[in-house]
């Protein structure tokens, strides 16, 4: 019984001590190489309709866990896929949310330039008391632009399709 | 020749998984894709032999000499346990591109009956040092090749138009026991 | 000898090419309004010069293009412009493109045409330049502007121009039409083009099923050494740049690869022609020959047809329709895709306008795949389909581009052979599909991504700017102090 009780002890408290000296030995100072990785593939536009602060929180969050790989629209699924080939996750690309796109009432538009201001990825042009416009080529539909316009004439909406942008289905034959 | 056959033999007549029924969980587990089962089975290779020779070791010149065999399980799962853990930490430390390939397994090998198993087996067949190392290398061995085979199937698998019902586990059991009867086949060869 | 030539696959389809084929080259009558899309080719979206309400004349440039990717589109007919906007575009998904209505006047009245000199004394240069501006584009379906293809004669040795006329597809019957009618001026479109891309010889690739059009242009090319009329085994898809190319010279273009990486360019005949008629006579690309056929067509023949006519009106001068069509077609009944409504215009890539009967369809329910590999051997491209199209309906984008969708040409032999009736080309339509959005959306993320950190750069620059602005006010005006403060002094 004591022999067991000491063989038991000694054996842990060797393997532990070993541990303990490996685990300063082989320690690694750096932060997870994988939040970098993650962070290089998101937009950078810190539009925030993830719902993190900006795109590190997101990135840090996605590494941890804590976020779809879906959660970020201006990326796409181009994006979510990466993202799920990456973090080692399976994608339902069903849950994606169609891309939104702001526009600009031009009948409303004074010209502020508020909104062009706002905008984190310079997709509204403008000038000061001319009307301004959206460039659905750099859109992120990250709705900055709408909180910022004080005549409330910017609206989000999801793109129908276009030539360009149009798709055959897949076929739902066997 | 002797252990060639000694080889062959834990390889493919005995083999783990699918004729001792060990290391089922990253089996089904970890076997959906071919590149995380190839990173299992050479992570499992590495563990499995190093504790085939180590628990060998533990056995002869600490157990046995002080008369406590009946801690051997417990001992076993200590030993393989604190050595997966030293193992993680140096190929983190030297290589993280391995790491990031093997690491995540590393920690779910602890846990695999297959490693404890196997000692526990080689003990009981009363095996010499060469061959306890060989058995556990062997053993991982025929536990790679498992994987390998099993995954290629499961990839298929995906491609297939499988009913509603069937789809996922369901299939890779009923294709886990089709392996398994194939591997029978295999009984008279040794 | 060894047959070097010999393409793999293919598949025999039943032509149906005979009624159509034996009549001549008929006309339509001038429609009251014609529908441009500003789109016809492959590349950007033209910008209308016009405004609603202006008189265009027959041949006038209405709208030009923005980029070398892209051809201008010029007026089919005199008239008004009535609309600029959304019109139906002639696309199976029924989704409008932009475009210019004209109001036809009846009068049909040219613009005064630049009629050039004698194009062989111009350099190869400005003769692309001229088929850019006349609107040039393939006219064999594939709308990619005829001049970004003359132009690769400066950047590339072209051993052979080939001249497509194989017209592999069953029911048209355009090419052949054209060959026949207009021989001479094809072989001296082609002898501009040998011209353009100081090519060693020309061969005029035509499919042994059509003897006439193959004497018509022996004939026509008789009196020119470089030129040769070559008969190509009848089989789908000849017609295809790559096949054709493999069938005459022998040579397979790589994976991946362009036909100028074998010394190769193909032109349809169809463009031969507009490249001929813009060269010689200055003409812009405003109408082409369109096959009108199929078993509800009561008189199916060729019609040369301005730009932007609806469909309607050509199936009214072939006598309508003897039957309700089951499905109308635009192309050929192997490539072509469903017109979405008979009032959708023709456009510059439109070889042909079938309406089909039921048997003509396939409307069979698909069964599971058998693995016979009737489609690896069909396929001209020497892929494996079946295995494409298992990855692809599972949404394996990788794995099918890894199997060969990069080099899948959508030809459609490997649905037309499957006995298990897959619609595997439809799968792989699906997956190209996808693969264009995966990657407009990463264009679109680095576009952002750019945009971002300019504006964050900006954004610095004229913090500092800010900064440095505020430090020399702060400077100025403690450099002002000591000179004021014994003025202070004084005067205290």
């Amino acid at each position: 019984m004591l022999m067991a009780t000491l063989a038991l002890a000694t054996m842990g408290l060797l393997l532990g001590g070993g541990l303990g000296v490996a685990a300063r030995k082989f320690a690694v100072t750096d932060d997870n190489p994988l939040l970098k990785e993650v962070e290089a593939l998101m937009p950078g536009s810190q539009c925030g309709q993830c719902g993190f602060p900006g795109c590190a929180g997101a990135a840090a969050a996605l590494v941890e866990g804590n976020a779809s790989v879906t959660c970020c629209p201006p990326g796409g699924v181009a994006l979510a896929e990466k993202l799920a080939a990456l973090l080692g996750v399976t994608l339902d690309a069903g849950q994606m949310s169609a891309p939104q796109m702001a526009s600009i009432d031009s009948a409303q538009c004074t010209g502020c330039t508020r909104c062009y201001r706002a905008c984190p990825t310079d997709a509204i042009v403008g000038a000061s008391g001319q009307i301004h416009v959206v460039m659905q080529s750099a859109c992120t539909g990250c709705a900055k632009c709408q909180d910022a316009c004080p005549e409330d004439c910017i609206s989000l909406a999801a793109q129908g399709p276009t030539l360009d942008t149009w798709r055959w289905a897949k076929p739902q034959a066997a | 020749m002797e252990y060639v056959l000694f080889l062959i033999s834990t390889v493919l007549v005995n083999n783990v998984v699918l004729v001792r029924f060990l290391g089922l969980c990253p089996f089904m587990g970890v076997s959906s894709k071919l590149d995380p089962s190839i990173g299992m089975g050479v992570a499992t290779t590495l563990v499995m032999t190093l504790g085939g020779v180590s628990s060998w070791l533990l056995e002869h010149y600490v157990l046995l000499p002080l008369g406590i065999g009946f801690l051997r399980i417990l001992a076993y799962i200590v030993v393989i346990a604190a050595m997966v853990q030293l193992i993680e930490m140096i190929i983190r430390k030297v290589s993280p591109s391995l790491y990031r390939a093997l690491g995540i397994y590393l920690p779910l090998i602890t846990t695999n009956c297959a490693v404890l198993g196997v000692p526990l087996i080689s003990v009981r067949e009363g095996h010499s040092l060469v061959q306890a190392g060989l058995f556990g290398f062997g053993s991982a061995l025929g536990f790679t090749l498992i994987m390998i085979i099993f995954a290629g199937l499961r990839e298929r698998l995906q491609l297939a138009n499988v009913p509603a019902a069937f789809s996922g586990p369901p299939i890779a059991f009923v294709t886990a026991g089709l392996l398994a009867l194939a591997f029978m086949g295999f009984g008279g060869l040794i | 000898m060894f047959n070097l030539a010999r393409i793999r696959g293919g598949v025999h389809p039943d032509a149906h090419k005979d009624r159509s084929s034996a009549l001549t080259i008929g006309s339509v009558p001038l429609p009251p309004r014609l529908y441009l899309p500003l789109r016809q080719h492959a590349g950007a979206e033209a910008l209308p010069l016009v405004k609603v309400g202006d008189r265009v004349l027959k041949g006038q440039l209405i709208a030009s293009s923005p980029s070398e990717m892209s051809a201008p589109i010029h007026a089919p007919s005199s008239g008004t412009v009535v609309e600029i906007g959304p019109i139906l575009a002639p696309h199976p998904s029924g989704l409008t493109v932009n475009g210019i209505v004209i109001d036809t006047d009846g009068e049909d009245r040219w613009i005064e045409l630049d009629v050039p000199g004698n194009p062989f004394e111009e350099s190869p240069l400005v003769l692309a330049e001229r088929v850019a501006q006349a609107g040039i584009v393939g006219m064999g379906g594939a709308i990619f502007p005829a001049a970004v293809k003359l132009k690769q004669g400066t950047r590339h040795e072209i051993k052979t121009v080939l001249v497509n006329g194989s017209e592999c597809e069953p029911f048209l019957t355009c090419d052949d039409r054209i060959m026949r009618e207009r021989a001479e001026a094809i072989v001296d479109g082609a002898r501009l083009i040998q011209h353009i891309l100081r090519a060693y010889r020309v061969v005029i690739g035509i499919e042994d099923n059509k003897p006439e059009a193959i004497a018509a242009m022996r004939a026509a090319s008789e009196p020119y050494g470089a030129i040769e009329v070559e008969a190509v085994p009848a089989l789908y898809p000849m017609g295809s740049a790559k096949q054709l190319i493999q069938a005459v010279t022998g040579r397979e273009v790589p994976a991946e690869a362009r036909s100028t990486s074998v010394g190769a360019l193909v032109h349809n005949v169809g463009t031969v022609y507009a490249i001929q008629q813009a060269l010689r006579h200055g003409r812009p690309l405003i109408s082409r020959v369109v096959t009108v056929a199929g078993g509800c067509v009561s008189n199916p023949r060729n019609l040369e047809v301005l730009i932007g006519t609806p469909a309607q009106a050509l199936f009214d001068a072939c006598g309508g329709f003897s039957r309700e069509p089951a499905g109308v077609l635009l192309g050929g009944p192997m490539m072509g895709v469903n017109l979405p409504s008979l009032q959708a215009p023709v456009i510059k890539g439109a070889t042909g306008l079938l309406a089909l009967a039921p048997n003509e369809l396939r409307a069979d329910e698909a069964s599971p795949c058998i693995r016979c590999a009737s489609c690896v051997d069909a396929c001209p491209m020497g892929l494996l389909p079946l295995e494409m199209a298992a990855r692809a309906r599972v949404d394996d984008l990788d794995g099918a581009h890894e199997y060969g969708l990069r080099d899948c040409i959508l030809c459609g032999c490997c649905s037309y052979v499957c006995p298990s009736h897959i619609p595997l080309v439809q799968y792989f339509q699906y997956a190209m599909g996808q693969q264009d959005e995966r990657r407009q959306g990463a264009r679109k993320a680095d576009h952002i991504k750019q945009l971002t950190e300019a504006r964050a750069t900006r954004l610095a620059e004229e913090e500092a700017a800010k900064a440095a602005a505020k430090a020399a006010k702060a400077a100025k005006a403690k450099a002002a102090k000591p000179v004021a403060a014994p003025s202070n002094e004084v005067e205290s």
